[in-house]
Order: C-alpha cells, then sequence, then structure tokens
C-alpha cells in the first residue's frame, strides 16, 4: 500500500489491525468497524485509532464514536463508486476533525474531488502506485486553480472570487 | 449589470444575447483541455488502463463507437452564436468528414475524431467559449432548456440564467462526478413544455407563486432507455435562493442510495420507482435541513450577473404584421409554406421565430455540414442578432427574424438546401445513429427514418397530416426518444434480423405519456407501410382540430392496433 498527503508519498503512521489481532497497547492503529464498539469500550482516552468503514456506512451508526477516533478510513470498492465522496461530506459536516482516508483504487485524477470532499490522505495498492507515480498525484492536486462550488474545501471558489470582485 | 461592468467581458461585434465566460469560466475551461491533454498521454504511456481512462475521456464527451471515436461537444441550453457555430464547422472540416450531428440533447457529435486530436478540438472549442464537458459520463449532464427560451410568448421567465447557474455549479463536482449513472437535468420557463422536463432525471420548471415570487417546480426521476418512467414532483415551490441546496439534496441521496450493482437499474427514476416517491420526498427534505445552508447563501448579484447576458438584444419596434411578408407569401407559394409551418409567433410585435428543419426529405436527422454551418451563422448575423439555437427535435432555430426579413432569410436558406418545411410534420423525424455507427445497437435507425420521410416526400400530403411525432431509437437505449413519439419506432433484433416495435401515443410535453406497444415487431421494409396505415387511419378519424395524438387518445389504442389486424389479414403481411 502506498499513502499520498499533500501530492507526496509518505510512510504511514498507521496499522491496519487483522480482526483476530488483539488490540495494542500503544501505536495508531485502525480497526474494521464491527470492532469499534468494542475498541471504544476497553481503550483508554489517551489511545490512539481509527476504524476502516464500508461507503455504504450510515453517518449516524459513528456518531456516538466519532470525538475518540482519530482516523477514519473509507474503502472505495471501485474508483468510480462515488459513495465514499458523500460519505465524507456528511463525517466532516458531523464535525469529524480526525484524519479523512480514501482507500482503495483511486485514480490519481480523482485527488481534487477527494479533497474537495474533506479527505486528507489517499491509500492506494502497490500496483497502481507504479503506474501513477508521485508526479502525476501532484499534478493532479493543482490541475485546477478554482471551483464552481462552494463549501467544498481545498481550492478557491470562483462564486466567491467573484463576489469579491463586485464588493471591492 | 450594466455595460460598465468590467466583469462582462466587452467585444465588438458580439452578440449580447448570451452568456460570455470571465476570466474565471476561461480559465477552468482551459486548465480542463490541459487535463484532458495529460490524460490522454498517460492513457498511451500505460499510466491510465482503460478501465481508468474511461470515465475522464467521457466525462470530455470521448465514446468509443463501432468505427472510431466521437466526441459529443456541448451547446448549453441550447445557446450558439455565430462565431461558435462557424467554429463548429472548421473543426468538422479540420479534424473530421466535414459534418456533425446536432443530437437531442442539445450537443453536437463529430464521429470521426482522433484520440490524439481530440485535445487540439478541445482547445479549438475553448478557445470560442465551447466545450465537451460532461456531455457523458456518469455525472450531471450538460443542462438542456426550452429552445425557445427568451422568445416564446408563453413564457414566465428566461430559463437559460437557470441552466447556465447550474451549468457552473456542477462541473466537475466534487462530489457527484462519479454517480451510479449519468444525470441529466433540462429547464422550462413556459407554460408549454419543449424542453421534454418530465423524461429527465430533474425537470425544472419556473413557476410564480401566489405573492408573484419565482421559484421552481422541481420534478425527478423521469427518464426513457429500457424503463421509461415519467418525473414526479419532488418540490412543488422551491425558492430560488433554495434551488441548488435542493439539487445538492437530491443528488446526494441518489449518490449514495442509487443502485450500482446493475447499470440498467441505476437511473434515479429506478430508486424513485423502488422507494416511491414519497420516501425520495422525505429522504430529500431531511438532508436539505440537514445541509449547511450557509455554502449556497444565496448570492442574488451572481444569478443577476448571469442573467444580464440575456438581455433581448435591441429590437426595434414594428407593427405586428409585415406587409412586405404578406405579399411575399402570396407571390410565392414555397414561401408560404415554409412561414405556415416552420415560422412561430415571437413576444415582440414584428418578430418571429424560425425554425430551420435539418431534415431534409430522404436525409441523415439532425446531420450538418460544415457548408451549412457556416450559412446558417450567415444568416443568423444577417438577419438574427448572430444568435442560433439547438432543438431536442435536432433542428436549429433562427430566436429573432424581423418578419420583414423573412423572405430574404427563405431565399437564403433555400440556396443551402436548408429550406424544407417540415418543422414539427411527420418527416421532421428524431432519430439515434443506430447501427450505422453505433456499438449498442441492434437494428438500423437512420435508414428507417430516411425511408419514412421518402414515403411521405408530398409535403401537401404532410401539411394535411399536421402535427405528428415520429421517433425511432436503434435499441432499447432510446436515445431516439421513441418511447415519447406519437408514433415511436424501436428497432430489435429477433434472430439475427432486425425487428421494429412500435408504440403510439407518446408524448414528452407537460401532458407526458409514454406510447403503448401497437402489437407484434414488423420488418424494416414494413415500417413505412404501417406508418401509413396509422397515419391513413388517423386522418379518416381524426376531428376538426384534432393532432394525431388527440386522435389517439380520444379513440383509443385498440381501434389503431384493429386497423393493423385487419390490414395484417388482407394480404398486406403486417
Ligand atoms: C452513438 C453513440 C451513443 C451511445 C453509445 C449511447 C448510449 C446510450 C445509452 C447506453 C443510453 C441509456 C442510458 C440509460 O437509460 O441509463 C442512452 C440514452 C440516451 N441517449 Fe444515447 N447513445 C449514443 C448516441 C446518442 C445520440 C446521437 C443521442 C441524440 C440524438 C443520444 C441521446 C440520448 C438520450 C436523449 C437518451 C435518453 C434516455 C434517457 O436519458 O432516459 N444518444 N444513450
Ligand atoms: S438508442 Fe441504442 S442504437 Fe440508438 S444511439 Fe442509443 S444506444 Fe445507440
Amino acid at each position: 500500500m502506498a499513502l499520498i498527503s499533500d501530492g507526496r508519498f509518505i510512510e504511514d503512521a498507521w496499522r491496519r489491525l487483522a480482526d483476530e489481532e488483539a488490540l495494542p497497547k500503544t501505536g495508531k492503529f485502525i480497526v474494521s468497524l464491527p470492532r469499534l464498539e468494542h475498541a471504544v469500550e476497553v481503550l483508554g482516552p489517551t489511545a490512539t485509532f481509527g476504524v476502516i468503514i464500508p461507503n455504504t456506512t450510515e453517518p449516524s451508526a459513528l456518531i456516538a464514536a466519532l470525538p475518540r477516533l482519530d482516523l477514519i478510513s473509507i474503502a472505495f470498492p471501485a474508483f468510480a463508486d462515488g459513495r465514499g465522496f458523500s460519505l465524507a461530506r456528511l463525517l466532516r459536516r458531523a464535525a469529524f476533525k480526525g484524519e479523512l482516508r480514501a482507500s482503495g483504487r483511486l485514480v490519481a485524477d480523482q485527488y481534487p474531488h477527494a479533497i474537495g470532499c474533506g479527505f486528507d490522505t489517499i491509500e492506494i495498492p502497490d500496483d497502481l502506485a507504479e503506474r501513477q507515480d508521485e508526479g502525476q498525484w501532484r499534478a493532479a492536486l493543482n490541475a485546477y486553480s478554482m471551483s464552481y462550488q462552494r463549501g467544498y474545501a481545498g481550492r478557491g471558489s470562483i462564486l466567491e472570487a467573484r463576489r469579491k470582485a463586485v464588493r471591492s | 449589470m450594466t455595460a460598465v461592468d468590467l466583469r462582462v467581458a466587452q467585444r465588438p461585434n458580439a452578440p449580447m444575447t448570451t452568456y460570455r465566460y470571465d476570466e474565471y469560466d476561461a480559465a477552468f475551461v482551459s486548465e480542463r483541455v490541459a487535463e484532458f491533454r495529460e490524460q490522454v498521454n498517460r492513457r498511451l504511456s500505460g499510466a491510465l488502463t482503460e478501465e481508468e481512462f474511461r470515465p475522464f475521456r467521457l466525462m470530455n464527451g470521448l465514446y468509443l463507437q463501432l468505427h472510431a471515436y466521437m466526441l459529443r461537444v456541448a451547446i448549453p441550453y441550447g445557446t450558439l452564436t455565430a462565431r461558435q457555430m462557424r467554429r463548429l464547422a472548421d473543426i468538422a472540416d479540420r479534424w473530421d468528414k466535414g459534418y456533425g450531428h446536432f443530437t437531442t440533447r442539445q450537443n453536437l457529435q463529430y464521429n470521426w475524431p482522433k484520440l490524439v486530436d481530440t485535445p487540439d478540438i478541445l482547445e479549438s472549442l475553448a478557445d470560442v467559449e465551447m466545450h465537451a464537458i460532461q456531455t457523458s459520463g456518469n455525472c450531471i449532464r450538460n443542462v438542456t432548456a426550452d429552445h425557445f427560451a427568451g422568445v416564446a410568448p408563453d413564457e414566465i421567465e428566461d430559463p437559460r440564467p437557470t441552466a447556465e447557474f447550474l451549468r457552473q455549479w456542477s462541473s466537475l463536482h466534487s462530489e457527484f462526478s462519479f454517480l451510479p449513472r449519468k444525470f441529466k437535468i433540462a429547464v422550462t420557463g413556459a407554460a408549454h413544455d419543449r424542453a421534454a422536463i418530465l423524461v429527465h432525471d430533474i425537470g425544472l420548471r419556473v413557476v410564480k407563486n401566489d405573492t408573484g415570487e419565482i421559484g421552481y417546480q422541481v420534478v425527478v426521476g423521469g427518464g426513457l432507455g429500457r424503463s421509461p418512467f415519467i418525473g414526479k414532483v419532488v418540490g412543488d415551490f422551491v425558492p430560488r435562493e433554495d434551488l441548488l441546496a435542493f439539487l445538492e439534496a437530491i443528488l446526494r441521496v441518489y449518490n449514495r442510495f442509487g443502485r450500482r450493482d446493475n447499470k440498467y437499474k441505476a437511473r434515479v427514476k429506478i430508486l424513485v420507482h423502488e422507494k416511491g416517491i414519497d420516501e425520495i420526498r422525505a429522504a430529500v427534505e431531511a438532508e436539505f435541513a440537514a445541509m449547511d445552508r450557509s455554502a449556497f447563501d444565496h448570492d442574488p448579484e451572481e444569478f443577476a450577473r448571469i442573467a444580464a447576458f440575456f438581455a433581448p438584444p435591441p429590437y426595434e419596434s414594428l407593427p405586428a404584421t409585415s406587409a412586405l411578408l404578406r405579399a411575399a407569401k402570396l407571390e410565392t407559394p414555397a414561401f408560404a409554406n415554409f412561414v405556415d409551418v416552420n415560422v412561430g409567433a415571437h413576444k415582440i410585435p414584428g418578430y418571429a421565430i424560425v425554425t430551420v428543419s435539418l431534415k431534409p426529405i430522404g436525409g441523415v436527422p439532425g446531420d450538418a455540414t460544415s457548408e451549412q454551418m457556416r450559412v446558417l451563422a450567415e444568416a443568423s448575423e444577417r438577419f438574427g442578432f448572430g444568435e442560433l439555437r439547438v432543438s431536442h427535435e435536432q433542428n436549429i432555430i433562427l430566436p429573432h427574424v424581423k418578419q420583414d426579413d423573412l423572405f430574404a432569410l427563405w431565399s437564403m436558406l433555400d440556396a443551402a438546401g436548408l429550406a424544407t418545411a417540415n418543422a414539427g410534420l411527420v418527416s421532421d423525424i428524431i432519430s439515434c445513429p443506430g447501427l450505422d455507427y453505433c456499438s449498442l445497437a441492434t437494428a438500423r435507425s437512420i435508414p428507417i427514418a430516411q425511408a419514412i420521410s421518402k414515403r411521405f416526400s408530398d409535403m401537401s400530403r404532410q401539411r394535411r397530416i399536421g402535427k405528428l411525432g415520429v421517433k425511432i431509437s436503434g435499441c432499447i437505449n432510446a436515445c431516439g426518444h421513441h418511447h415519447v413519439g406519437a408514433i415511436g419506432i424501436l428497432g430489435l433484433e429477433k434472430k439475427g434480423q432486425e425487428s421494429y416495435q412500435i408504440t403510439l401515443g407518446g408524448d414528452p410535453t407537460f401532458s407526458a405519456s409514454i406510447g403503448e406497444i401497437l402489437g407484434p415487431g414488423v420488418t424494416a421494409e414494413q415500417v413505412p407501410d404501417v406508418v401509413e396505415h396509422l397515419v391513413d387511419y388517423y386522418l379518416a378519424e381524426r376531428e376538426e382540430g384534432e393532432a394525431f395524438i388527440d386522435t389517439w387518445r380520444r379513440i383509443g389504442h385498440a381501434r389503431f392496433k384493429d386497423v393493423l389486424r385487419r390490414e395484417g389479414e388482407d394480404g398486406a403481411d403486417i
């Protein structure tokens, strides 16, 4: 797996726990959704952990755990399955402030979409990272100077810019 | 906004009746071209697999077809300037085979571009403020509108500012570019629906409430394809300031819950059908209530900025009727026929709306040569403030022609083979490309259109028959809108043979209905015979003032079925 953040391939500080693995005492780790409730119960307030969720998860199922989570990874079962984008928006709306990660075979060209919807990092398989190197991800990040939407992250909004032009 | 607004680019000789890009729009479109150029390079280098490249080329209008790539260029809300039309002609000459095909969704298709040329074509389009963005793919498609927008006497409000507002909002939307399936929006602001809004994923109708405030009736879940549905009302009156938020709520519900397990069940129409409109309305309303609407904090200045571009051209004040026109009609019967059939009422006295038919008898519906495109551009400059429209019936409209100029315009069109007087008549056929171009086709459709058109080549007979929508698709995907044809024709394949299923009673307007099947399929050769029998029966049965669909509605489907059965028994073998 390769991890992209701010247009660079970086070392992943997080470890995905297999379901049969015991919860560790230290370190950053990611549990599956079925284990989340248990993890929240038994882990102390200082534990640093996250969860990986299917893109069909109802955000309400996570609300109680949100303040405890430092990372949420949304699985993209196929790169063209855009449900994860809406789910990311909803989690940000629910005031999730931790790292939001898209995990799957996303292609570089989707980077601005992911950023716009509130993702911080993208996790892709190695074979894909080999074909789509860092340069392509960085280029995608800078492909557009602005966007037509408002309230989406990343680029500046054209509507805002026009509004400023009138009012100044 | 006034002429001193610096954000509005002023150009000499440019018509002022449609939207002009500002620096942000121009930058956006050129960034899109640059991105696509890189995507093509990365496809060629292998960085992108074909599967990965596919959604991105589709979102730039590039399809892989039977013989070649096909590039679909957007003509947002159907409005074109003369300059843009000339550029479409130049592109056809330089990179294609000298013609283009106007489609049923206010797009223009080139059938033969090369992959490596497409970035240059897109750049050439960007130069005249055009693009191919989102004319294809599982995203919000080119927003369409009434082709008589701004000039129709029955209009509450010009729908084009709304359509342009939505074009911008939907362009490269972060969240809604990987939907379960394509998503089409159409807008009308008139009492009569010429934009087929009830068969779109979202149809918007500008309405006024009791206090005179403008808002939108929002209809969701219409569509054609293999399972046709008429859209249902999801919002009766959505105030303008809430429109974007409301649409975003619908799209979010669809993006999350639309089916992705089966691409034939992935359109929003299936979601609406399976859940029921009440459940969908509740979900949309809940989402709308939960949204942070400050992000949409409606910007009346932005809407006004856009609306100002669609200001009426400098009309002269003229008498309501033209003596010149009357005299010319008396003198030249062919011209009189053209005026009676192709010319419509304009909201300004002394002006007219002219439909230029791209359906010459025996021709390919919607095709125009580069030469014809240039003639149309020239005609619009001489007689119509340099503005043209594309209709979903695949014709070209000159929206502001002085009645006094009609004869000169007709003469010019006639010399270019563009004066076919059949707008709305039986030979004004909508047809998809079918087996001649399309890889999904199960049967030919263009040759069927040509055969019907030739069968009715007697124009006086066509006029006697009156308004009649014949629509043909070459497969179940229904690109030719056969479901909403008064006579619909669907080409299928049965045991290696083309077989045509005929439906009657389809209607794309506010009185929308899906056509009903007439009987067993017929062969390609029989289609013109069947159409002719149906038409003859209608002529025998019709009452004063009835169009085909009215007679069909009055006397019922069964009677039409009977006719055909009888004809079959008489040995006509239908
Ligand atoms: C030649 C290549 C084409 C291909 C491969 C193609 C493919 C398709 C497919 C697969 C559908 C069904 C989608 C669905 O129901 O989910 C469809 C629908 C449609 N297409 Fe095409 N099409 C082509 C050309 C055209 C042309 C030339 C036009 C216009 C003349 C057109 C206009 C439409 C329209 C209006 C629909 C309406 C169905 C709806 O939206 O409910 N298409 N097309
Ligand atoms: S209706 Fe079928 S044959 Fe015709 S263009 Fe659409 S997909 Fe092709």
